[in-house]
């Protein structure tokens, strides 16, 4: 019976730490993005395999001149640029800055594409 | 039971006139969606091309040039291909330049006139042959172009080209435009303005050689034979820059 309280006494110091601990990890980044919500895929399933995507869409285009399909790179940025600065980048609370800041993943994509929303036609009047 | 299997042999031998039926009047319906006109079909009028569909070598497009009509002190070609594709206008000898403006002088008659020179997407190019990680590439409509995402920037098919249409990207580039990328340590040069062809637009240069009253440049399909190019390059004499290499060239020259 003891042995059963101490046990138990064991357990529950544990799952106490941990949930500590669990709190004073780092919050995940806080992301301006221009529209939220589910876009082209699920979120969760988009933060893992995007960059797969995009190479895949990227080669489409490239080489076979197929458009419009719906993982494009300017897509990303059309819908989830800030919407105070219109860029996906600029600080880290933009949408592809921020994430790959936390993650500590470098990001290639605008050094060529521009990382600003194309300005629409009423904007430009 | 002899009725049953009568029944099942009934219906076995009307299934396919059936179908055959259902196939035809679909068909039928689906033909007449797509024909406007005999032998013009919807899609023709996007250059034959859905935005999801893959560019196919059913089509070549290429441009005539009628150096008659080019007007030696008008840029307006060079200025549409930079504000289009977003290219700063080149002050530095290094800085990139898609078209330029040739002057050409005959020394017997003293005659001067001027033609635009670009990429003039072989039919063989020699960038391609020479490139060592196949970023420079031909697509199969006949636009030559550089992947940038496989370019190492070795610079080999700038020395390949005989042209001199190719540019390096020497700077850190910013504000680039979204349909045409762009970055330091990579090659490029003219894409026939692929992201408006791809739209069923023509090129920059072309637009503006006619909204200046010029005409010089006429774009096309050169694989169509009712295309306005095919009918003009069958009825005048037009040649292509430095034809001896047999490179098939997809710009050609008229009055040269």
């Amino acid at each position: 019976m003891k042995m059963g309280i101490r046990l138990t006494a064991v357990i529950l110091s544990l799952l106490v730490s941990t949930a500590l601990f669990a709190a004073d990890k780092p919050q995940s980044p806080r992301l301006d993005i221009g529209k939220g919500g589910q876009c082209v895929e699920d979120p969760k399933l988009m933060r893992k395999i995007h960059m797969d995507r995009l190479k895949h869409q990227r080669d489409e285009t490239m080489h076979k001149g197929i458009r419009g399909q719906k993982h494009s790179l300017a897509d990303c940025v059309e819908c989830h640029a800030s919407t105070k600065t219109n860029s996906v980048l600029g600080s880290n609370e933009a949408f592809c800055q921020g994430c790959h800041t936390y993650a500590a993943v470098k990001l290639d994509c605008f050094e060529c594409h521009t990382s600003k929303r194309k300005v629409t036609a009423e904007a430009r009047k | 039971m002899s009725d049953i299997q009568h029944d099942t042999k009934t219906s076995i031998k009307m299934q396919p006139n059936l179908d055959r039926r259902d196939f035809l009047s679909k068909s039928s319906i689906g033909l007449a969606g797509l024909t406007i006109a005999p032998g013009l079909m919807l899609f023709d009028m996007a250059h034959g091309k859905a935005p999801g569909d893959e560019v196919s070598n059913k089509v070549r497009w290429g441009m005539l040039i009628d150096n008659n009509q080019c007007e030696s002190g008008c840029n307006d070609c060079v200025t549409a291909c930079n504000t289009e594709n977003g290219l700063a206008t080149p002050t530095k000898p290094t800085d990139a330049q898609w078209i330029r403006k040739v002057q050409l002088k005959d020394n017997l008659t003293h005659k001067v006139s001027s033609l635009p020179m670009m990429c003039q997407h072989c039919e063989h190019p020699p960038c391609v042959d020479v490139c060592p990680t196949q970023a420079s590439f031909k697509r199969a409509d006949g636009i030559v172009l550089v992947d940038k995402h496989i370019c190492i920037g070795c610079r080999y098919c700038v020395m390949a080209c005989p042209y001199q249409a190719r540019s390096f990207v020497h700077e850190v580039l910013t504000d680039q435009k979204t349909e045409v990328p762009r970055g330091k340590g990579t090659v490029e040069s003219c894409t026939l303005c692929v992201h408006r062809i791809d739209k069923g637009e023509t090129t920059a240069c072309a637009e503006a050689c006619s909204k200046a009253g010029h005409n010089a440049i006429l774009f096309g399909d050169l694989n169509d034979p009712e295309s306005a190019i095919s009918k003009r390059i069958r009825s005048v004499t037009s040649t292509q820059i430095r034809s001896d290499l047999g490179l098939n060239t997809g710009v050609r020259y008229e009055g040269i």
